[in-house]
């Protein structure tokens, strides 16, 4: 066990170091030189060079790359190259609202699409079981920003129920993580039905019917226990999907977090923030999915974690 | 096995399409598919080119109505012109994108999956590498690498999305390679490119084919979220996430500026996801009809 965990977690390390040198590759490779572009049109050369020397663009892309990695080892992100803020610092104190977005979205998915996908399971074909394809079929197509604006408009703009934008409290996080959990809420309420659909053919299953169990006890004692397994797999699936939702939804309600650091990174080209923040998320990322395959280890004893 | 003997007469392909046809939701994903592409190709036939960049004050905000079949936004321009010119560039960004992707990952996963060992386990482990990033974030970074741009970001979308494509593949040819159809194959002393290209590819294939016709719905919801957050296609070119994030501010007022262009992704994505799903029931022998 634990060989395997520390393989996992060793896993990680070319992650981070392919991921870093790839975008210093192809940043050396693209056109543009970002002190100018920093400078703006008007720079004159002297200043140019000055800040080519200050960001220390004038080393050979590797002499750059091992000097960044070496910051990195030491938990040292730089510094952004527009702001001059500590990349570090910087994300940290963003963290929390993105965290919380996250969490309470998953939440929702749990919560929410667990017993609705038991239920569609159990009642087959039933009301349930339909209106949630259909609503499984109609969240996957819809971009999670615009059914984001569009609640936003009814909800907080023209019902007023809601805060429309910002993150001062509990209350702003309603609609936001709502928005963000719609994307997987009806894909996990079809995966636990589907999961439990199975089970509930199995032999075992059979048996417990023929021995006169009642349909509960069957439901809940036999076919949930194994029928919430994948279920364990799914909600480390859906951690990309939610930082991937989470970069539109924090723009949609304008929340300060990690998200709107990136995309004014990105619009600006401020590649050590850009750096910081894709590094940081993937480890995060990494270590998530490494519990989620602990947990499912431990529920499912038939499952051998092999280091 | 009944309808086998019924269909016997037919091709393997035909009865993929057969199956693929008996699926009502994917047939009607691919008949609006194809209205919407077709009314995209055909639009300069009625559309003038002219009525999506035109900006007219007298004209703003007009509801929809006869002349204006959408609506007009801010600048007067005429919203179903801006929507069907975007369709050109959201649905042919969403191919191009998916055609790179599948170019490399069939590829990289090819040469994985046929010479397995010391290649296999290189090339894989850099697809590791690229997918423990999300996808988003990926392509984020690499559009903050190499600068905006229309084209740019479909370098970033592909590079973020080939590994999916690398591992679907590798696995399934490697599956193959130890089927018992080509042993019996190599037995009868068939070439080793006949068998690539007689059994294992048209048997490989389906899976690939499956998630490249779901990629697409994904890669155009991707596409139309960088236009949102002002990364993807640059405005005032029209592209369906740009759209929405130029009537941002003016959606509240005027609800149509933010349904019909969110609907367009909707419909097309959803359209997509019907083919995919259809596609791989038919491609799956064991479904049945």
């Amino acid at each position: 066990m634990a060989k395997y965990i520390l393989k996992r977690i060793l896993m990680l390390i070319p992650v981070v170091f392919g991921i870093t040198l790839f975008i210093y590759v192809i940043m050396s490779l693209a056109p543009g030189d970002p002190a100018t572009l920093i400078l703006g049109a008007d720079a004159t050369w002297e200043e140019i060079l000055a800040k080519r020397q200050e960001l220390g663009l004038n080393d050979p892309v590797l002499v750059r790359y091992v000097k960044y990695m070496a910051g990195v080892l030491r938990g040292d992100f730089g510094t952004s190259w527009y702001n001059g803020y500590n990349v570090m610092s910087e994300f940290l104190s963003r963290i929390p609202n993105t965290l919380t977005l996250g969490l309470l979205s998953n939440l929702i998915v749990i919560i929410v699409g667990i017993p609705l996908g038991i239920i569609a399971a159990v009642k087959q074909n039933g009301v349930i079981d339909y209106s949630t394809l259909v609503l499984a079929m109609l969240f996957s197509s819809m971009p999670a920003f615009w059914f984001g604006l569009m609640a936003q408009i009814y909800f907080c703009l023209t019902l007023g129920w809601l805060p429309a934008t910002g993150a001062e409290s509990m209350k702003h996080f309603i609609l936001p993580a709502l928005t963000l959990a719609s994307g997987s809420l009806a894909g996990q309420v079809r995966l636990t039905r589907t999961s439990m659909l199975e089970v509930n053919k199995l032999d075992y299953v059979r048996t417990a019917r023929s021995k006169g169990c009642s349909e509960s006890r069957i439901i809940l004692k036999h076919v949930l226990r194994n029928g919430l397994l994948p279920v364990i797999t799914s909600i480390g699936g859906h951690i990309a999907t939610i930082v991937g939702g989470a970069i539109v939804t924090e723009s949609v309600f304008a929340i300060p977090g990690v998200a709107s650091l990136m995309i004014n990174a990105v619009k600006i080209r401020d590649v050590p923030v850009v750096m910081g923040i894709i590094v940081v998320i993937s480890v995060f990322v990494g270590v998530i999915n490494l519990l989620v395959d602990l947990t499912y280890a431990l529920v499912d004893p038939r499952v051998k974690l092999n280091g | 096995m009944k309808k086998k003997r019924n269909l016997s007469n037919k091709s393997q392909l035909g009865m993929i399409a057969y199956r693929f046809s008996k699926n009502k939701l994917a047939m009607f994903g691919l008949a609006v598919i194809t209205v919407m592409i077709i009314m995209c190709v055909t639009a300069p036939l009625y559309i003038d080119y002219e009525s999506v960049y035109k900006q007219s004050m007298a004209d703003r905000f007009i509801t929809p109505c006869a002349e204006h079949l959408l609506g007009t936004d801010q600048f007067g321009r005429d919203l179903f012109a801006r929507i069907i010119y975007g369709g050109r560039i959201s649905l042919l960004a969403g191919l191009v994108v998916v055609v790179i992707a599948l170019a490399l990952g069939v590829t990289l996963g090819g040469i994985a999956g046929y010479f397995g060992g010391r290649v296999d386990n290189i090339i894989m482990r850099i697809c590791d590498i690229f997918m423990a990033v999300p996808r988003m974030l990926l392509s984020m970074a690499v559009v903050a690498a190499l600068g905006q741009g229309t084209f740019k970001m479909l370098i970033a979308l592909s590079i973020a999305a080939f590994p999916g494509y690398a591992r679907t593949v590798r696995a399934s040819i490697m599956t193959l390679r130890n089927q018992e159809y080509v042993e019996a194959a190599k037995c009868c002393g068939t070439g080793p490119a006949r068998i690539i290209f007689k059994h294992v590819v048209p048997n490989g294939l389906g899976p690939v084919i499956v998630s490249a016709t779901l990629g697409l719905g994904g890669t155009i919801l991707a596409i139309a979220s960088l236009g949102f957050l002002g990364i993807g296609v640059a405005s005032p070119t029209p592209e369906w996430g740009t759209i929405l994030s130029e009537n941002r501010t003016n959606i509240r007022y005027y609800p149509y500026l933010g349904l019909v262009p969110g609907m367009f992704i909707a419909i097309s994505v959803m359209c997509l996801n019907f083919i995919g799903d259809g596609l791989r029931d038919a491609l799956d022998p064991r479904t049945k009809n």
